[in-house]
């Protein structure tokens, strides 16, 4: 039988979850990164545990084995150094002929590399958390990508860590365009298996979109979260809505959401 | 050891929804990660106090919250629900045993999500649910299923390495001493 005194636990544990529920979100985004806080000893073990494992692995790897990558890395090098040089001046062409147009100028990206340190613990959310924080210069809304595609956003920041939320979480939508036929529409959780990893859909096509299976979908720019251009996925397939009035497409993330280690954070 | 034992558990505790966080493989070999917050409940609720088991739920729920989307609290009372039922009824319980066990990990784990999820969709959220969620909830609860026992051995064995050894009967029996001498 339980006592009068576990009654009173139990008032006090009900009052301290409806207090917690009650908080304004950017209090209840403090205090959660508070409490997350505690468990930045164990990301540094992890860390240092991981480098060490890496270079223990280094160790072991034959030297033949290693003057073959770096002769392959080289290579890559090499070709890498010359699509640079011509992207440089595709990019000055390009700087000049939208100042004769009169657009706006456009800015290279900037990009830091993050490592994944966890990953959301509950089922039925899609976010994890890198080991770059605002003392890095991230902030909130960063686009986050890998050289895949988009992954996500940033959704919170601590001072060296951040909360990132993926593709295909409920809370994040992106406005999208289908590079070939320049269909706009928005990315939003896939309505046939929401938790399906790789799968997301592209909503609110028009009823008479031309959009078909293979189609590339990248990042539109609109809504000044994510600029425009970033690979999202290809269409898989497309459906009609609303009696013929909208267009769905599935699209198959680019990036494995499932595998992630380390993702480039795109800093202003 | 009463207060040594709450620690035990809340460092467990602390640990498990690090390493839930942490490791990625039963979230991609599975397709659910194991939670293994309800297992601890079950064992803080048939070995330990109602202060021990506040603790654990608020202390467990905040940390596994804060790692997570989840609005900060939500999975507090759904923990302390469990453990409060199971702590009334535990008496009526075969705890020694570990199938019981086993069987109350197994409801613990499906129930704890289930409570959680429906605070969530009653506090406005939208948690990504569809028919692999039934799969993910019998994956949670096999898995809580498995780690109950195994955190009833881990605490006993902590609990027989704190405690003080057992005094042993000595084998000497006074109505077999041999008298030497004259009788």
């Amino acid at each position: 039988m339980l006592k009068k005194s576990h009654y009173l636990i139990l008032a006090v544990v009900v009052l301290l979850v409806v207090v917690l529920l009650k908080l304004p979100a950017q209090t209840a985004g403090k205090v959660k990164l508070a409490i997350s806080g505690l468990f930045l000893p164990l990301f540094g073990l992890t860390a240092s545990t991981h480098e060490w494992f890496s270079e223990a692995r280094e160790g072991l790897t034959p030297r033949r084995e290693l003057l073959r990558q770096i002769e392959r890395l080289r290579h890559q090098n090499e070709e890498q150094q010359i699509w640079l040089q011509q992207d440089a001046s595709l990019w000055s062409e390009n700087a000049r002929l939208r100042a004769g147009a009169g657009w706006s100028r456009q800015s290279r990206r900037n990009l830091k590399l993050a490592r994944v340190i966890a990953r959301d613990p509950a089922n039925w959310w899609h976010t994890l958390q890198i080991d770059l924080g605002a003392r890095d210069g991230i902030g909130p809304n960063f686009p986050v990508l890998t050289s895949d595609g988009l992954v996500g956003r940033v959704q919170a920041v601590a001072a060296t860590r951040s909360q990132v939320i993926l593709l295909g979480d409920p809370d994040l939508r992106v406005s999208a365009v289908v590079t070939n036929t320049g269909d706009t529409g928005i990315i939003t959780v896939s309505s046939s298996a929401p938790q399906e990893n790789g799968m997301i859909d592209l909503d609110y096509l028009s009823g008479n979109s031309p959009v078909s299976p293979g189609q590339g979908v990248v990042t539109w720019g609109a809504g000044g979260v994510f600029p425009a251009g970033i690979p999202i996925g290809r269409i898989v397939d497309t459906r009609t809505k609303d009696y013929g009035l909208s267009t769905e497409a599935r699209v198959k993330l680019s990036a494995d959401l499932s595998a992630l280690e380390e993702v480039w954070v795109e800093t202003p | 050891m009463n207060w040594l034992e709450s620690i035990f558990i809340l460092a467990v505790a602390f640990v498990a929804v690090f390493l839930e966080a942490w490791l990625n493989l039963p979230g991609r070999w599975l397709g659910a990660q194991i939670d293994v917050l309800p297992a601890l409940m079950v064992y803080a609720s048939l070995r330990t106090g109602v202060v021990t088991m506040a603790l654990l739920a608020v202390c467990g729920g905040l940390w596994f919250d804060s790692l997570s989307l989840n609005p900060l609290g939500v999975s507090v009372l759904p923990l302390m629900v469990i453990g409060l039922v199971i702590y009334r009824n535990r008496d009526l319980l075969l705890r020694e045993q570990a199938h019981a066990q086993a069987i109350l990990g197994v409801v613990a784990s499906a129930l704890q999500p289930m409570g959680t999820l429906f605070i969530l969709l009653n506090t406005g959220a939208a948690p990504l649910l569809d028919w692999g969620t039934l799969w993910q909830l019998m994956v949670m609860a096999a898995g809580g299923g498995l780690a109950t026992p195994v955190c009833f051995a881990l605490f006993g064995r902590i609990h027989h390495a704190f405690e003080y050894p057992l005094s042993r009967q000595s084998s000497f029996r006074p109505d077999r001493e041999i008298k030497r001498g004259r009788a």
